[in-house]
């Protein structure tokens, strides 16, 4: 019996360190500066707000931390949709004005794999960019880093919130730099083919909650020899 | 005392290897799959009919000034940019009436300078399609289009997009408005070089 008790505490022992091992993992590297900053490329940032009740419109499947908004917006519960969440928010340029609408769609992806650090998700932005044309941005995201230096610690926080200043670009696909892919279709962006980098940036995230203070920056760079320019 | 010490580390390395193999081989996220529903043509393309039931299905319309906007509570952007741009946000349904995915559509009328319809048909399992369909509606009320481009399965893969409203009379609910149609004919890259 005491040989049994022996092996199943080494085994609980064994699963926590490998745990700790994932948690402190110092081969999961946290990407603050963006490819894109150091491209001769003509940038387009457009910023967004990742509070649900500062969007537009935001939906998931209604049991998960940030609650749709608003109120009575329909929630995807159907078994296809449920690992799926969509925000509607107004794009905003660096000065704060209003310059868009997008609709963001993101998934779960089968692909994350925790081992190496990865917490996949992927998405689709719609952009309505008035004056100026559509595009859709494609991006494979990697919430890794923002679960382990946030919501882990605003979970074991006995105030079930985190507080400071993080700054993280989580893009990593699909294009080979790690990059988002983005289509240009109408006015100034048709036959536009370029890359893109979406970044958060966070200082108050509640367990209970979700974002308190979050918001997150897509960067399109335009290739300056692009003929629509 | 040294043998349990050894069954005591034993279990340590058991334990690491065993859950470092649980979550190597153990899918994290495994997202519902529903059938598809998919009828191959003769020149190895295939086709396939998403729907939208309205009004249940629709999640959002956002348009400038609209009194009844979806959900209560919207407060869509009214600055004259906007002014004629209309967003809808809708659950996609396949064949079967299973909910299979969410789309978006963006509408701006012709009138008030470039107009263009679009959809991003977003089927978590399987991709996402983008479709730029004509502005203004031909025969029937349908709207034709094509793939501008494609995710997962869609990604290599070109074709059709038309977008047909079917009123329902059928129905003796008063608030069916009928359903739009998505009817997608596609071929993949590979066959259309043939």
């Amino acid at each position: 019996m005491k040989y049994l008790i022996s092996l199943i505490l080494g085994l609980v022992c064994g699963a926590t360190l490998l745990l700790a091992a994932l948690y402190f993992n110092p081969f999961v590297a946290r990407q603050a500066l963006s490819p894109l900053a150091v491209s001769d490329n003509v940038l387009v940032v457009l910023n967004y707000s990742l509070v649900p009740a500062d969007s537009l419109l935001f939906t998931n499947d209604g049991e998960s931390v940030r609650k749709p908004f608003p109120l009575k917006v329909q929630e995807l519960w159907e078994p296809a949709v449920q690992k799926t969440w969509v925000t509607v928010a107004e794009l905003t340029s660096v000065r704060g004005e209003v310059v868009g609408v997008g609709i963001k769609f993101a998934s779960d992806s089968e692909k994350s794999r925790p081992l190496r650090g990865e917490a996949l998700v992927d998405s689709v932005w719609h952009i309505y960019l008035p004056g100026r044309g559509t595009l859709l941005v494609q991006q494979v995201e990697n919430y890794w880093s923002l679960l382990m230096d946030i919501v882990v610690p605003a979970r074991w926080s006995s105030s079930d919130s985190w507080r400071g200043n993080w700054h993280n670009s989580i893009t990593v696909g699909p294009e080979a730099l790690g990059t988002g892919k983005v289509i240009g279709q109408t006015g100034e962006f048709a036959g536009l083919s370029a890359e893109a980098m979406e970044s958060v940036d966070a200082t108050v995230y509640s367990a209970l909650d979700g974002p308190v203070k979050m918001h997150g920056s897509l960067t399109i760079a335009r290739p300056t020899e692009n003929p629509a320019q | 005392m040294h043998g349990l010490f050894r069954t005591f580390v034993f279990g340590v390395l058991l334990g690491l290897v065993g859950a470092g193999a649980y979550l190597h081989f153990v899918p994290v996220v495994d997202l519902y799959r529903v059938p598809s529903h998919v009828t191959v043509q003769t020149n190895g393309g295939n086709q396939e009919t998403f729907s939208i039931r309205l009004p249940g299905d629709r999640i959002m319309a956002g348009r400038p000034g609209a009194a009844a906007a979806v959900p209560a509570g919207l407060a869509w952007p009214d600055a004259p940019a906007f002014d004629g741009f209309e967003a809808e946000l809708f659950k996609i349904r396949d064949r079967d009436d299973t909910v299979i995915g969410v789309a978006s559509r963006m509408k701006r009328t012709a009138g008030s300078g470039d107009g263009f319809v679009q959809w991003v048909v977003h089927l978590p399992a399987r991709g996402t399609m983008f479709a730029a369909l004509e502005a203004n509606p031909g025969a029937g009320q349908a709207r034709s289009g094509t793939l501008r481009v494609g995710t997962g399965e869609f990604e290599f893969r070109r074709g059709s997009v038309r977008e047909v409203f079917v009123r329902d009379d059928t129905d003796s609910d008063p608030d069916n408005e009928g359903r739009i149609d998505l009817q997608v004919a596609l071929i993949g890259l590979q066959e259309e070089s043939r």
